[in-house]
């Protein structure tokens, strides 16, 4: 156990030294969400209509951070699954190294690509008119809620990886969980169009407290909720923070159990 | 003093359906070398990976350097070193990267993280590459290297799951020369194998195991006597074939055989009948296109303990389930 946080490190290391070594995936990962922001702003940014001053730019950009981090299920999920399938994890594991430095150290890695990501997207953002207005400190943590949700989310992307255990097939996975959780919610469109059932899924779609409680952190008032009634959108902050410690309550133990198990 | 004994070793997969081990035990005598020969499926990986701690049988026990694997897997993974049938390095990094990185988790030091490092790729004659992904490299630098990553503590006790499948001949006789030095070293090794050749050359002790259990075991000499002894083949041009039996069936006690231009019979003096033949044949002024004395390969013997043929073109796919075979 005294190693755990040094070997956790040495695996976080060795995915900073894959991207180094093979420098496109860098800039594959970041080219993505930035196509996302300048195809929104500019694609459906022209129809939307937004009575927000500075117009639909600033209730999208907390549509895509969030829709991005969770993008990191998948990413978490599908390099677990590559490494079990090339042996590289009976590798590690043949290692005296502390039981869960490996899923811990990837789980930090992912965390460490998302603040890069992050960076280049806000850029982005500003470039195309993106203005929050709340200040330094409140726009930090309105960074630190995306950074913890998606490490929350790769901890459901370990246990993905480890049960799935087929690269491709969790791919798939991980895009079938995300795309509906991101669209289906308040982050690019208000869900007052949406048929009333799913209106309720949308309002306590984890990813749609995520949005409002960003964009109260950036400075603006949500626009986006449907009826205002219900808990979630009138406390987003809680709630979000809520689902956050729930994901990680369950699946924290979860897929270290299920990684110590898998020798079995 | 044996290094790794396993005792009453049973694993099976799917509830019970697939019996992967069945009964298997198997012992490792300090500094030497055993071979576990078989074919695909008969329990080779399985038992490799119970004695390497990735996996837990259902029942029976197994020691390595004197530590229950069981109930100590941590101890166990500081003495070994573990090569795998596939390459289980990073193949996104450089040779030099994955060694420095195998040291870090090793917990060596930075510095002799990196000096480890760049002994190995010397030793493997890898120096050139270290900066290259391994993506790079061919199949036979890239087991090189994967051994190499299992080296870096000096380990007692080192496992090698088929070390040298699907690698080319060449590939083949580097990995072996590179085996061949570890030994001298003293390490304790137990490999697996289906070429009965890569046993015949390695191991001091073959265990041939089939369907999880092992059905014969012993040095190559006596596992070959075990089939037949030492017959005396004679080749020559097809007009004197009739001659050279005649020769052959006054030194053997046995019946002669001919197939093609060779005539063999089973003989059981050794060196002398064949200085016999030598002799019997020059008075005549026939000079053999070759004459030596067979004994039985290891092909023979394992078609005559198994009652099938050892799979040795099959090369296992790159994708397997885990554990699920082997």
């Amino acid at each position: 156990m005294k190693h755990l946080l040094s070997d956790s490190i040495v695996i976080t290391k060795r995915q900073i030294l894959q991207l180094a070594r093979i420098p496109e995936l860098l800039v594959f990962s970041t080219i993505q969400p930035v196509m996302f922001v300048l195809l929104f702003r500019f694609v459906f940014g022209g129809s939307i209509q937004s009575s927000q001053p500075g117009g639909y730019v600033q209730l999208l950009m907390p549509g895509i951070f969030v829709q991005t981090v969770a993008f990191t299920l998948a990413a978490t999920a599908s390099g677990l699954a590559e490494d079990m399938k090339k042996g590289l994890i009976d590798r590690f594991r043949s290692l005296p190294i502390s039981r869960g430095a490996l899923v811990i150290g990837r789980t930090f890695g992912d965390a460490l690509l998302n603040i890069l990501v992050l960076t280049v997207m806000a850029a982005a953002g500003y470039a195309v008119g993106w203005r929050p207005t709340s200040g330094f400190i409140r726009i930090s943590l309105g960074f630190l809620f995306l950074f913890s949700f998606g490490y929350a989310l790769s901890w459901i992307g370990i246990y993905v990886g480890l049960v799935v255990k087929d690269a491709r097939v969790v791919q798939n996975v991980g895009f079938l969980v995300t795309f509906p959780m991101t669209f289906l919610s308040n982050a690019f469109a208000p869900t007052t169009g949406m048929p009333r059932a799913l209106q309720y899924v949308a309002e306590w779609n984890p990813v749609s407290s995520m949005v409002a409680a960003c964009r109260q952190l950036f400075g603006l008032k949500n626009e986006f909720g449907a009826t205002a009634s219900s808990w979630p959108s009138q406390h987003p902050l809680e709630t979000s923070l809520l689902y956050m410690i729930i994901l990680m309550a369950i699946f924290v133990p979860l897929s270290v159990r299920k990684y110590a198990n898998s020798s079995n | 003093m044996k290094t790794v004994s396993a005792e009453h070793l049973i694993k099976t997969y799917n509830k019970g359906e697939v019996r992967a081990l069945d009964d298997l035990s198997i012992d490792v005598t300090e500094g030497t070398v055993l071979s576990v020969l078989g074919p695909n499926g008969a329990g080779k990986t399985t038992t490799v990976r119970i004695l390497a701690t990735l996996l837990k049988p259902d029942s029976g026990s197994a020691h390595v350097a004197g530590i229950d694997v069981i109930k100590h897997p941590d101890k166990v993974r500081e003495v070994i070193g573990l090569s795998g049938q596939y390459a289980a390095v990073d193949e996104t990094l450089t040779g030099w990267d994955n060694l420095v990185m195998f040291g870090r988790l090793y917990h060596l030091g930075k510095q002799q993280s990196i000096n480890r490092a760049n002994d190995l790729l010397e030793r493997f004659s890898l120096t050139d590459s270290a900066r290259r992904t391994i993506k790079t490299y061919s199949g036979g630098m890239r087991r090189r290297l994967d051994l190499a990553a299992s080296l870096i503590v000096q380990p007692k006790v080192l496992f090698l799951d088929e070390p040298t499948t699907g690698l080319d001949p060449r590939g083949r006789m580097e990995m072996w020369g590179v085996i061949e030095e570890l030994v001298t070293g003293g390490v304790t090794v137990l490999l697996t194998t289906q070429y009965l050749e890569e046993a015949d050359q390695l191991a001091d002790e073959i265990a041939v195991i089939d369907h999880g259990k092992v059905i014969a075991r012993g040095t190559s000499d006596v596992l070959k006597r075990q089939v037949g002894g030492e017959r005396l083949e004679i080749t020559v041009e097809n007009s004197e074939v009739e001659k050279v039996q005649e020769i052959v069936a006054r030194i053997s006690a046995h019946a002669t055989h001919i197939e093609g231009r060779t005539v063999s019979a089973p003989v059981s003096t050794g060196s002398t009948a064949l200085i016999e033949a030598l002799r019997a044949l020059d008075e005549v002024s026939i000079h053999p296109l070759d004459i030596g004395l067979k004994r039985p390969s290891l092909d023979d013997v394992f078609l005559s303990l198994t009652g099938h043929v050892a799979e040795e073109a099959v090369i296992e796919p790159v994708k397997r389930k885990r554990g699920g075979k082997g």
